[in-house]
């Protein structure tokens, strides 16, 4: 049997721009120290593709994030990088006012193909309250695309559908996934559609969806509960267009819904799916959360921040208790 | 390669466009006081040599990327009166369908991208299209036009530094009207405008916004110096709007311009300013096909047709998604207890996935 090169989650982000700047000389990367790679993203595609598509940015990112959207209008596609996730929040207005609202707002004469690229999403251990969120909710609130792969292939296969796409597209890039890796071969790497989910185990007790790297974690729990409990884990890979159909099919199986959510509890990711499952699903049982608590600051102290994120344990509670609910 | 110095418009077309902006607007005020526009509208009376200097200036390529005062200017870069004022009037016809509406109009035939609600941040808009066009290498040119209530926005003058570092070709103008909404210039921009641009390396100039003869040479020299790779340049043009910020003053009875402040700037009038410059019977002959061109542009935008309600969805993605409605469809109620067979809930048709193959 001949051995398959391991891909890393960041590697696949790497090949995925490098493969679509090739295919498409429309699409250029911008953003803060991207010629150094500091991201490890862009490793190699300043030699490749020259300046003018590695458009290294001072520190101005509402100024360049509207600059995109004007590169856009122009006929490029953009790829806006962002080394840190509270600088989401600093150009939420240019994402989710401007470059979403300006094609409805043109009657259709506008399009804005741009792919904001977050490669490091959520927690790492002591970098404190600034540079641990995981603002991704808010995005799918405003109707922005959003994504948020669990390994590599598919981080692979959603920026390519993500930069191929028409709209804006949030991609975001858990920090705690970026040391998953896959074996791959050929025909591994391809283009992920948008809006569509990824059933990682199948199972019959208990749907647990759970998104970016909590899928992991999701799945050791699942592993841990074999013979006591049948989960079947659920990645939706794209927050928005969520697949609801996806899940649909999921509960129609199992009637039990667990959410294991990286967002705070309060409007947050887990309870729109919640929600909906309540509204339009067959559920057994009154679905459970796991999420971040409300309106959570994680700091810089990983022994209260692991406190304030979603972990396995609380996810085996949830499972017991809505298959004990039942 | 020098680029051409663009026509000198001749004092009747500056006239004719100053005059087509002047009763498009006073108008469509009617329109508003009649409901046929019901955002109200943001009248640029008082303002009209700047467009008309700066739509003369370009060519019908050039990109624009506006404010929410922008009728004029769209009216000068080309734009059809009618399917402009269907646009205020909320009419499929309009140049954004309806969508955009008095205060967010774009009209990609004449080059114009968009008109930013969030004062100012156009302008990083118009530098990153420009730094396209200058890529494409037609000598087309980016125009940013904003007001005095923009200078004091992070991401404008963020738009500078970027322009300036990489020599885009895109021409910053600021249309000094002297207050943001309520607020008088003085009590707000420390130091001087044109200062804020000529900090990052930009040519900053002022010059008087009142004439469009004026207006049209400082913006050629700029959109040459653009299209010959000279990079960005600043222009402030002092003017004053006649009106109020939005037509709700109209009721509001706000109070922070003096009378005397206000006919010290109507005897500078632009409209008169450009028809001194031209016969009398031609006057009367622009005017009278003006009448024409605006009774004909009103008729179109109250003739068409409203969108349906049913296309509140349409143009919302650009891939053709369809998002979920504010209420699953064929909504019965509590839907736990349906049948187990097939799937019960009704709203959860799965989406076209928006990425396309290949």
């Amino acid at each position: 049997m001949r051995s398959v090169p391991l891909l890393s989650y960041l590697r696949a982000i790497n090949r995925a721009l490098g493969d679509e700047m090739e295919r498409d000389p429309a699409v250029f990367i911008m953003g803060e120290d991207i010629r150094h790679a500091l991201t490890n993203t862009t490793t190699g595609l300043l030699a490749r593709f020259g300046p003018q598509r590695v458009l290294e940015t001072p520190l101005s990112e509402q100024g360049f994030t509207d600059f995109a959207t004007g590169a856009a209008l122009a006929g490029r596609r953009p790829v806006v990088e962002y080394q840190i996730p509270f600088l989401l929040l600093l150009v939420f207005e240019q994402i989710a006012n401007q470059a979403n609202k300006v094609p409805v707002m043109s009657g259709g004469q506008a399009r804005v193909p741009i792919t904001f690229l977050l490669p490091a999403a959520g927690w790492r251990p002591g970098w404190g309250g600034q540079h641990s969120d995981q603002p991704y909710s808010m995005f799918a609130h405003f109707g922005v695309k959003t994504v948020l792969p669990a390994t590599p292939t598919d981080a692979y296969g959603l920026l390519v559908s993500a930069i191929r796409d028409d709209d804006p597209v949030t991609f975001f890039a858990p920090i705690a996934a970026h040391g998953v890796r896959v074996n791959v071969g050929p025909g591994d790497l391809v283009p992920v559609p948008l809006g569509v989910s990824r059933v990682h185990r199948p199972g019959s007790d208990v749907t647990v969806v759970a998104v970016g790297h909590l899928v992991h974690d999701a799945l050791a729990v699942a592993a841990d509960l074999d013979g006591e409990v049948s989960v079947e884990v659920l990645d939706p890979r794209t927050l928005y267009p969520f697949d609801w159909a996806g899940l649909a099919e999921s509960l129609e199986k199992t009637g039990r819904l667990v959410v294991l959510d990286d967002s705070n509890r309060f409007c947050g990711l887990g309870a729109e799916i919640v929600a909906t499952a309540v509204e339009e699903m067959r559920l057994d049982v009154p679905p459970i959360r796991v999420t971040r608590p409300d309106g959570a600051v994680v700091g810089c102290l990983p022994e209260l921040d692991v406190a304030l994120q979603p972990s396995r344990e609380q996810l085996v509670t949830a499972i017991r208790a809505v298959v004990k609910g039942c | 390669m020098k680029s051409a110095w663009p026509a000198r418009p001749c004092p009747e077309d500056l006239y004719h466009t100053i005059r087509l902006i002047r009763r498009f607007e006073e108008r469509a005020i009617e329109l508003v006081r009649s409901g046929d526009i019901i955002s109200g509208i943001h009248a640029c009376i008082g303002q009209e040599a700047v467009a008309a200097g700066i739509g003369a200036a370009l060519r019908r390529d050039d990109i624009m990327v506006a404010h929410h005062r922008a009728h004029g200017h769209m009216l000068a870069k080309g734009t059809d009166p009618g399917r402009l004022l269907a646009e205020m009037a909320g009419r499929a016809t309009g140049v954004a369908r309806g969508r955009g509406g008095s205060f967010h109009p774009s009209d990609f035939s004449v080059g114009v991208f968009h008109c930013s609600g969030t004062v100012g941040h156009g302008a990083p808009m118009a530098a990153g299209a420009g730094w396209v066009l200058a890529q494409e290498g037609a000598g087309r040119v980016a125009i940013a036009i904003f007001g005095d209530g923009a200078v004091n926005q992070g991401a404008l003058l963020e738009s500078f530094n970027l322009a300036s570092l990489w020599h885009v070709p895109v021409v910053f103008v600021c249309e000094n009207n002297f207050y943001a909404t309520t607020l008088p210039v003085e009590t707000a921009v420390a130091g001087s405008i044109t200062a804020r641009a000529a900090a990052f390396g930009i040519p900053a100039s002022a010059h008087d916004g009142m004439d469009p003869e004026v207006v049209f040479d400082a913006t050629a020299a700029a959109v040459v110096r653009a299209r010959d790779g000279g990079g960005p340049t600043f222009l402030e043009f002092s003017c004053y709007r006649f009106e109020g910020h939005h037509t709700f003053e109209l009721k509001a009875g706000l109070r922070y311009r003096d009378a005397d402040e206000v006919s010290r700037w109507r005897a500078r009038d632009p409209l008169e300013l450009a028809a001194g410059r031209i016969p009398a019977d031609r006057r009367r002959q622009i005017d009278e096909q003006v009448e024409v061109d605006i009774e004909a542009a009103v008729r179109f935008a109250r003739s068409s047709p409203k969108p349906e309600p049913g296309e509140a969805f349409d143009y919302l993605y650009a891939s053709g998604l369809r998002p979920r409605g504010g209420m699953p469809a064929n909504w019965t109620g509590r839907q736990r207890d349906a049948s187990r067979s097939g799937l019960v809930g009704t709203g959860t048709v799965r989406e076209t996935p928006a990425g396309r193959s290949g």
